[in-house]
């Protein structure tokens, strides 16, 4: 659209023809107030504030709905229009309860703020108020029908945004009121409800507080809070979130997550899950001392001086007696990344194994080696906003990685981008596809080697079926220009490099491997891996422990270790001398027999008694990932700093647990962790120390107050390190800190191992929905009772049926 | 069913078939039904929009816009299939002349939407009947079984080869709102009545994404006999920039209420005096809504005027769809007032703030008032109140219901003002309750 000149309030402006008044003004710093306009959303034209006069207009027209044009003079406040404003506000504040003081809008209502600007603080109206009684539509969304102002953005948010459409209106007039898709008379509870994801959108969207959601209503006030904007810790998109914490006798309170700072590569979006299951962290099942099992099988709690002594002297009586490599490490995918690195540091270089693994939830390897060496082809999840054209294969983000559906349904609706679906189940995302075929339940491989030009697997990817719609699929894909391919982890080992093979033959294609948790890809990237190293080097590959100064970095490292499952194999025959689990619980997950872990010294570190920390010798008491600083990379390799919200008396860090145990166990502490002021100030770089100049950025890092307190506890200490080492991690450490999100580039090249057999499948999906977050989840009061509403909901529909 | 009523001084146009059984295809051919649009199918599209332009027909629904000159803006090139759509949601208060074209005369409607088809190129016509002139329903889809059995509507009309139009008739669900003509392709395609953006206008962007001409039933009730008789002739029936004849719905207190056809331009004053018979049993005139019940009230003292759209505007007031209702002495206004802004608070779709709050709270001030409760300041804020609803809402129900309240309370701001302080003029008007009996 060629650009147009225009004059708001004298201001000669510029903008592209087409642009909406309002944004038009708002790019250039004019702020027009409305309700009901809400960019990304349809246009309404119903709250009549975005009112503005329009020279040659007889009437005010709405900046929402009228397009910039050539040579239009437009004044945005006159008294004219500030008199209509308040007109409107008045009338708005007529039938509203103002119980602004209990209100948990209150302090944060665009409502409050219009009337503070515009001064429609008077009422003339002698009749009594409408008034409705407030609804529980469910466990996490409460309506207050007296405060609504009738905006509409709830109802589209849920409809276009979401595509659930649960919201809508009734009735007309005076009388019109915001219902729920389930209505009183339909519901065996006479009450109604909504039947939809729970997401919170529409509270969010909210400018009052007619909608509030029911972790949060009445609890305490936005001023008492601190608001840390952090990483949601449940799936891999990772999305920002705003965490209102306050103060408690035993350190603070989660009490709200929300979507407040909308420049998150999450953008308007929050799940149920970032907004609400922060509940864990408050959790009255949280371990909170460290416990040792007794010899009579008892665990008690004892002091942390006492129990990280216990596991230091006995972790290194274990490896002097039996070797470093008869213990197991097992990590999580919660962890960040610098707890990540040091927890593999640590056992490579203290324990002296590399018996360490994860939860695999995608197969990060093989995508890491398919994409070395071939530039920018890893697609960010910023990349979803603007592609013209995604091929999602696998998957099912609008459970499983809910920002990820969020960004495909937004990019088809307002850029009409091309989204094409294969999968063996019909999941929710075909609603937008252009094309969408059915594989067959295993048909994935076959798929991928049908896309690379193999016609004969055809047969293989469709369950019967008409294999027509396959050509027609693939062609439209070689037809696409630029395309990004977002890959599910049904997709592991040979089909996963056959599919990227394929999207390599394509222009401008960009990749993307789908996880299932926080730091699911920081945990491969940074080597919980028996056979890698960070940056998936190969442990085998020369050279690689130099930098690690590790005085038992011998020969025995060299090869890789066990992975999880060998592990546990290796306890079940005795082998397994120590088993340091991090947040992780293998046991549940894996189904390993508790008998095969009896000779093995177990140590976990958990928030809760989980089925693993049950087993455990030592269990510590560890803080989660809304209770730390770091960094953490999502399933598209964005890097973003986490940020410590909350605190719970009694727990401490992963970071902290693993250095002090390192120390009990002798270790050179600032081998481990580069903890001196020189190294972090010139970015490892020891330039000014020998040159002997001053360090330049040193002195600006001190004088713009940026200068950590260095301290081996501090896990920035060792983010040079990763910078340093491992490929792609390279990002500017001021836009972390800012808080922006960072893409990753895949290593330029890597060292290719050359293997006999195929590697192993070791990844195990975790299929989490929307009301599930692993074991995290359990402990979540909000997961818990969302699941049970869903579950009261579908007997009661079955129920219907039946009838 | 209402009497058919008639006067010397009318100009029979459109009602000229009026109790003539109309209604019966065979009848309606015998007194030249049928004819224009065969007519229109040989002369061709650009013939008719002269034709109509030339007319001087203005729409009846309320608004005045130049019918030639809507016709003419949909565009000659479309993807989509374009529509004629006849508003005949009839729900001004105090109107009611569509109601007997359907009755006396539905093949003008259809034979009108067939014209207003060829002119745009259009295969398929819409007629939308309020959804309480249900009972009409039936007359209509009679009428249009009857015309597609001889073959006038459907494949090959009248036997031109490649010439086929279709009607489809729909009821509305009884809300006012539906009658403008957003809300009413909203109503018709299945969704809530609330009006749309516009821009785009429907001749651009109209019922289910088409170009689509809307026009009032009576509008296109008056197409055919404009082809008859000439664009000129018809034109001349009428005032400056007027063309033709309107029906008039003339009731209230005069002697003989009724429909009546005057030319454009009649005198408001002779069309009560005269045609309607005066004021009911000699009593005074007190005021009148000329226009149907959003038009701003004239005094008796302001009804020397010319009953089209240029005079009635410059009187201050509107045409509107017709209706004029003439209150005698005995009308309290504070009580009409009441009525009128009662209707509008009911009918209000919600959709935007200033008419739906705007309409509840003069209908809750006002209903204070007339109960006693009032004092000075209410007429006050129910001034301010239209005025800031004025202009500021989404669709023009807002203008309706604003316009005829400060009509109200600015020229009988005294009787108002009595009445709050007890001396109440004029006898209460028949109850809702004694209204819904009486049916």
């Amino acid at each position: 659209m060629p650009d147009v000149n225009f004059i708001v309030d004298g201001k000669q402006l510029t903008a592209p023809a087409g642009t909406l008044l309002i944004d038009a003004c708002k790019a250039s710093g004019i702020e027009i107030p409305a309700f009901c306009y809400y960019p990304g959303l349809s246009l309404q034209a119903a709250c009549r504030m975005c009112v503005v006069r329009i020279e040659k207009l007889p009437k005010l027209q709405t900046a929402c709905t009228t397009p910039v044009a050539e040579g239009m003079v437009i004044q945005t406040e006159t008294p004219e229009i500030a008199q209509a404003r308040k007109a409107t506000l008045q009338l708005l504040l007529g039938n509203h309860p103002l119980d602004c003081p209990v209100c948990d809008a209150g302090g944060q209502c665009e409502l409050q703020d219009m009337t503070f600007k515009y001064g429609a603080a008077e009422s003339f109206y002698a009749e009594p108020k409408n008034h409705r009684e407030e609804q529980k539509w469910s466990p996490v969304v409460y309506f207050d029908r007296p405060r609504c102002i009738l905006c509409y953005r709830c109802i589209r948010m849920c409809g276009e945004g979401m595509d659930v459409f649960a919201l809508g209106i009734q009735n007309r007039g005076a009388s019109s009121i915001i219902a729920p898709n389930i209505p009183a008379s339909e519901s065996p509870d006479a009450l109604a409800h909504v039947d939809c994801e729970q997401c919170g959108m529409c509270i969010d969207a909210c400018p009052v507080g007619a909608l509030t959601s029911g972790t949060y209503r009445y609890k305490t006030r936005p001023w008492e809070m601190n608001h840390v904007a952090t990483v949601c810790t449940h799936c891999g998109d990772g999305c920002k979130t705003t965490l209102g914490v306050r103060a408690t006798t035993d350190g603070t309170e989660i009490m709200r997550g929300d979507n407040r700072d909308k420049s998150g590569i999450n953008g308007d979006f929050l799940c149920n899950k970032g907004r609400y299951a922060f509940d864990f962290a408050n959790s009255e099942d949280r371990l909170t001392k460290p416990l040792v099992r007794q010899p009579d099988g008892v665990l008690k709690p004892v002091s942390w001086e006492v129990a990280l002594d216990h596991v230091g002297k006995k972790l290194r009586e274990l490896r002097d007696t039996r070797g470093g490599r008869s213990i197991g490490v097992i990590g999580g995918n919660r962890l960040t990344n610098e707890e990540a690195y040091l927890l593999q540091k640590f056992a490579r270089t203290v324990l002296g194994t590399n018996n360490i693994d994860h939860h695999r939830t995608a197969d990060y390897v093989t995508f890491a080696r398919a994409l070395a060496g071939k530039g920018a082809r890893a697609a960010s999840q910023r990349d979803n906003q603007t592609a013209p054209a995604i091929l999602l294969i696998g998957g099912d983000p609008s459970n499983q990685n809910p920002l990820t559906a969020w960004n495909l349904r937004t990019d088809v609706r307002i850029n009409r981008a091309r989204l094409y679906v294969a999968n063996s189940g019909e999941i929710k995302l075909r609603r937008q596809a252009k094309a969408f075929v059915q594989l067959a339940p295993f048909g994935y491989d076959a798929f991928a080697s049908y896309l690379a030009g193999d016609d004969a697997a055809a047969t293989g990817a469709l369950e019967g079926g008409d294999a027509t719609k396959l050509t027609s699929f693939r062609d439209a894909l070689r037809a696409e220009q630029s395309l990004v391919i977002l890959i599910g982890s049904e997709l592991r080992g040979r089909a996963l490099e056959t599919l990227i093979e394929f999207g390599l033959t394509l222009p401008n294609t960009k990749f993307a491997l789908l996880s299932d948790y926080v730091n699911s890809r920081g945990a491969a990237d940074m080597g919980l891996l028996p056979d890698m190293l960070p940056g998936y080097v190969p442990v085998s590959a020369p050279g690689t422990f130099s930098e690690y100064n590790a005085p038992s970095a011998g020969a025995d490292l060299k090869a890789p270790g066990f992975d999880l499952l060998e592990t546990f194999d290796a306890a079940a025959r005795g082998e397994l001398s120590a088993l340091f689990v991090v947040g992780a619980n293998p046991v549940a997950r894996y189904g390993v027999d508790p008998a095969s872990l009896k000779n093995t010294f177990v140590v976990v570190q958990e928030m809760f008694l989980t089925e693993t920390a049950a087993l455990a010798d030592v269990i510590l008491p560890a803080s989660n990932l809304y209770e730390k600083s770091g960094s953490v990379t999502n399933s598209y390799g964005d890097l973003q700093q986490v940020n410590k919200a909350g605190d719970r008396a009694g727990v401490r860090s992963d970071f902290e647990m693993i250095v002090r145990i390192a120390d009990k166990m002798g270790a050179h502490i600032p081998s481990l962790i580069p903890f001196g002021k020189g190294l972090r100030a010139d970015m490892g770089q020891t330039r000014g120390a020998q040159s002997g100049e001053a360090d330049r950025h040193a002195v600006w890092l001190t004088a713009n107050n940026l200068e950590p307190r260095v301290s081996p506890f501090d896990p920035s200490a060792i983010l040079d390190e990763i910078q340093r080492l491992v490929p792609g991690y390279d990002l500017l450490r001021l836009q972390l800190i800012s808080g922006n999100d960072q893409h990753l580039s895949p290593p330029a090249d890597l060292v290719q191992i050359q293997t006999a057999a195929p590697r192993r499948d070791l990844v195990l999906p975790a299929n989490d929905t929307l009301f599930t977050s692993g074991t995290l989840g359990r402990y979540s009061p909000m997961l818990n009772d969302l699941q049970a509403f869903e579950s009261r909901r579908s007997e009661q529909l079955n129920q219907t049926a039946a009838d | 069913m209402p009497t058919l009523v008639s006067h010397p001084e009318e100009v029979k146009v459109i009602s000229r078939r009026f109790g003539q059984g109309a209604a019966e295809i065979d009848r309606y051919v015998e007194l030249d039904g049928y004819k224009a649009v065969q007519q229109a199918i040989a002369q061709g599209p650009e013939w008719i929009i002269n034709t109509m332009k030339a007319s001087g027909l203005r729409g009846r629904g309320g608004a005045g816009f130049p019918t030639g000159m809507k016709w003419s803006f949909v565009p000659k090139q479309s993807e989509k299939p374009k529509y004629v759509l006849v508003n005949g949601d009839e729900s001004e208060p105090g109107t009611c002349k569509d109601h007997v074209i359907f009755l006396h005369d539905p093949h003008a409607v259809i034979e009108g939407t067939m014209i207003a088809g060829l002119a745009i190129g259009s295969k398929v016509g819409f007629i939308y009947l309020r959804g309480e002139y249900r009972y009409l329903l039936k007359i209509v889809e009679k009428a249009v079984a009857d015309a597609y059995a001889k073959g006038y509507l459907g494949k090959n009309i009248f036997g031109h080869e490649g010439v086929d139009f279709d009607i489809v008739t729909q009821t509305g669900a009884g809300a006012y709102e539906v009658g403008e003509e957003s809300a009413l392709m909203e109503s018709l395609e299945g969704k809530r009545g609330i009006p749309r953006i516009k821009p785009p206008f429907p001749a651009v962007v109209g019922l289910y994404g088409g170009p689509t001409v809307i026009n009032n039933a009576e509008t296109i009730a008056a197409a055919p006999h404009i082809l008859l008789m000439g664009g000129e002739a018809y034109a001349k029936l009428g005032s400056e920039r007027n063309g033709g004849t309107r029906l008039f719905g003339i009731s209230g207190h005069v002697e003989r209420p009724g429909i009546y056809e005057l030319p454009m331009g009649y005198s408001l004053r002779k069309a009560i005096y005269e045609v309607a018979g005066g004021i009911k049993g000699g009593k005074t005139l007190k005021a009148v809504v000329p226009g149907g019940s959003s038009c701003p009230v004239l005094t008796a003292d302001e009804i020397d005027v010319g009953l089209d759209f240029d005079q009635m505007g410059k009187a201050g007031t509107m045409l509107g769809s017709g209706g004029i209702v003439v209150l005698d002495e005995t009308v309290s206004i504070v009580e009409f007032a009441l009525r009128t802004i009662k209707f509008y608070q009911h009918e209000s779709c919600g959709w935007c703030v200033p008419c739906r709050e705007g309409t509840d709270w003069i209908k809750k001030t006002l209903q204070r008032v007339y109960d006693g409760g009032g004092s000075r300041k209410d007429v006050d804020n129910v001034q301010y109140l239209a005025e800031n609803m004025m202009g500021r809402t989404f669709c023009p129900l807002g203008d309706a219901a604003a316009m005829p309240t400060i009509a109200f309370v600015k020229k009988f701001r005294k009787e108002f003002e009595d009445y709050i302080e007890g001396r109440r003029a004029g006898t209460p008007l028949i109850t809702e309750q004694e209204l819904i009996g009486a049916h």
